[in-house]
């Protein structure tokens, strides 16, 4: 089976800036993939590349094995793409759009069922007939989904598909997502909300300064690189050297560490006790995808501001 | 499946044409209405202020000699307008990805474009024709040679409109467009006037503006007459089309100011 988006060497430099370093990634289809990055990583360049709004400096880009630059019409057939920023056409109505969008794609009449579905899906039934300008934000967020999966893609790529969209709607889309998943489309997403891309996907790629700096399924992720975090009350004073690398964080007298397995406690407690000093307090915590996009990318993802 | 088929492949660009017809006849009191009643107001001025000065032709009364003229620079302006003020809208909303995400080709679209158009320009040039024919005597000659023309015209505007839509990145830029290039060639084309009336070197001028020929060719059709061989006008009329249109082509294959 082609792989659902096969991304090879892709490079990208905007005059003097280096957008993109020789991206490799392959996502396979049927996943749900999220791909996640501070601002500036690169992440929108490389999906603007994946749709055909940018051209790559070299690399090539492929959806289910037709090249996104030469076979272009069968590339963008398969392909559902949600713009970042919340765009509309101000003439027309919900509906409208919906049969515009999949008649570009050359579906007609046929599609209507489909059309429904979405609407119904994604809680725009009643707003079918309402003009796009008409329409609130998140509603507005909500006609922009629709859009791209109109000529019902079977790769769907949803970029910063929730900033600035309310919980309940945020819950009603990845129902409706998850859904169209089971069914077989490949989801991928770009997203700040980290603990969305937690919940819902299998495998998440990492990117920093144009490159991707992890790759793996989410579980293995979080094991991999902060399975757990061991907090400690401990006052000032001097940590014995052989502990000082898995100390990630300190403060107030409070300090982190982050522990790849459990045996690392003892050795942790240990060290402690032989230096005499003193646990005052002791907290154990599961890491989450922040933790590791921290140790990763170094900056904090905006998730929980 | 029907992906592949015939029909799925010619309703891209029927889509795309079909949205582009909606949208300005959705607003058809702005897009239609309001150039009928521009023109009809030109006609109404100048025709009375100068219909007893000015002599164009022999046997031709000033006001009918000013119908075509009117008719072919409204065609001319509105087929510009159709398809520049449509991408830049889309380009300054961000709506134009939408119609970008799509498997469309560079053809399909330009001749998307170009047909809306086209369309829009003959639709505002018979509306003022069936205004005016009440009021003013008037009667086609020669049909073909003023469909030739309204459609080779509105064709070169339209494609013209599509470069200006692609080239600029503000309204401001569009406005200069307009203001800078379109008005000056429309009004200095013999639209109320016949060149033969000018000095020697204003008439040679005139025969560098491209819109003379189209009103000049235009005008033929109406009257049997006009200041040059229509199949001159038409030629360099036609020339110029397919001259814009392959630069078109070329901009919009290359994905310039479009794709980065």
């Amino acid at each position: 089976m082609k792989p659902a988006i096969q991304i090879n060497g892709v490079h990208k430099s905007f005059g003097g800036l280096q957008a993109l370093k020789g991206v490799d990634l392959t996502i396979a289809q049927g996943e749900f993939f999220a791909l996640l990055g501070p601002n500036g990583a690169g992440k929108s360049t490389l999906i603007s590349i994946l749709a055909g709004l940018i051209k790559p400096s070299a690399g090539n880009i492929s959806v289910m094995g037709f090249d996104v630059v030469n076979q272009y019409q069968q590339a963008r057939q398969l392909l559902g793409i949600v713009p970042q920023e919340l765009v509309f056409d101000p003439f027309f109505n919900v509906r409208e759009m919906l049969r515009f969008q999949a008649g570009y794609f050359g579906r007609g009449p046929e599609n209507d069922a489909w059309v429904d579905e979405i609407l119904e899906g994604l809680g725009l039934a009643d707003k079918a007939h309402v003009n796009m300008r008409k329409l609130s934000g998140g509603m507005k967020r909500r006609a922009l989904i629709a859009q791209a999966l109109a000529h019902k893609p079977p790769v769907i790529v949803l970029d910063e598909p929730t900033a600035g969209v309310d919980v309940e709607l945020r819950q009603m889309m990845w129902e409706f997502i998850k859904k169209l998943n089971r069914e077989g489309h490949t989801i991928v997403l770009t997203t700040h909300y980290l603990e969305e891309a937690e919940t819902l996907c299998s495998r998440v790629g990492m990117m920093k300064q144009g490159e991707i700096v992890a790759l793996d399924s989410t579980a293995n992720l979080l094991n991999k690189f902060a399975g757990k975090q061991l907090r400690l009350t401990l006052g000032n004073v001097s940590l014995p050297a052989n502990i000082q690398a898995l100390l990630r964080n300190q403060e107030n007298g409070i300090y982190t560490f982050a522990l790849s397995d459990m045996t690392q406690i003892e050795l942790v407690l240990s060290s402690l006790r032989a230096a005499e000093i003193k646990v005052l307090d002791m907290q154990l915590n599961e890491a989450d995808l922040e933790d590791v996009f921290m140790s990763l990318v170094g900056v904090s993802s905006v998730s929980k501001s | 499946m029907i992906n592949n088929s015939y029909l799925s492949s010619f309703r891209g660009p029927w889509t795309l044409l079909k949205k582009e017809l909606l949208r300005f006849w959705r607003v058809a009191f702005q897009t239609v209405a309001a150039p009928v009643i521009t023109a009809l107001l030109y006609l109404l001025i100048f025709s009375h202020a100068l219909e007893s000065h000015v002599h164009v032709y022999d046997g031709v009364p000033y006001t009918s000699f000013l119908v075509p003229g009117l008719i072919m620079m409204s065609v001319l302006q509105n087929a510009f307008a159709n398809s520049s003020s449509s991408l830049i809208q889309s380009k300054v909303m961000g709506n134009l990805v939408f119609v970008l995400l799509t498997p469309l080709t560079h053809l399909q679209f330009f001749i998307a474009f170009l047909f809306a158009a086209i369309i829009r320009g003959l639709v505002v040039g018979l509306g003022i024709y069936l205004v005016a024919m009440w009021f003013v005597d008037i009667h086609v000659t020669n049909f073909w040679m003023v469909f030739a023309f309204a459609l080779l015209g509105s064709a070169l505007l339209g494609t013209f409109g599509i470069i200006a839509g692609i080239w600029a990145d503000r309204f401001d830029q569009m406005a200069a467009f307009q203001n800078f290039i379109i008005m000056p060639l429309s009004f200095l084309s013999g639209v109320f006037y016949s060149i033969h009336s000018l000095p020697p070197f204003w008439q040679k001028l005139s025969q560098l503006n491209p819109f003379f020929y189209m009103i000049d060719g235009f005008r033929y059709g109406f009257f049997g007459k006009g200041d040059v061989s229509p199949l001159i006008s038409l030629s360099i009329v036609g020339a110029s089309f397919l001259v814009l249109a392959m630069i078109t082509l070329k901009m919009l294959k290359s994905g310039y100011k479009l794709r980065a």
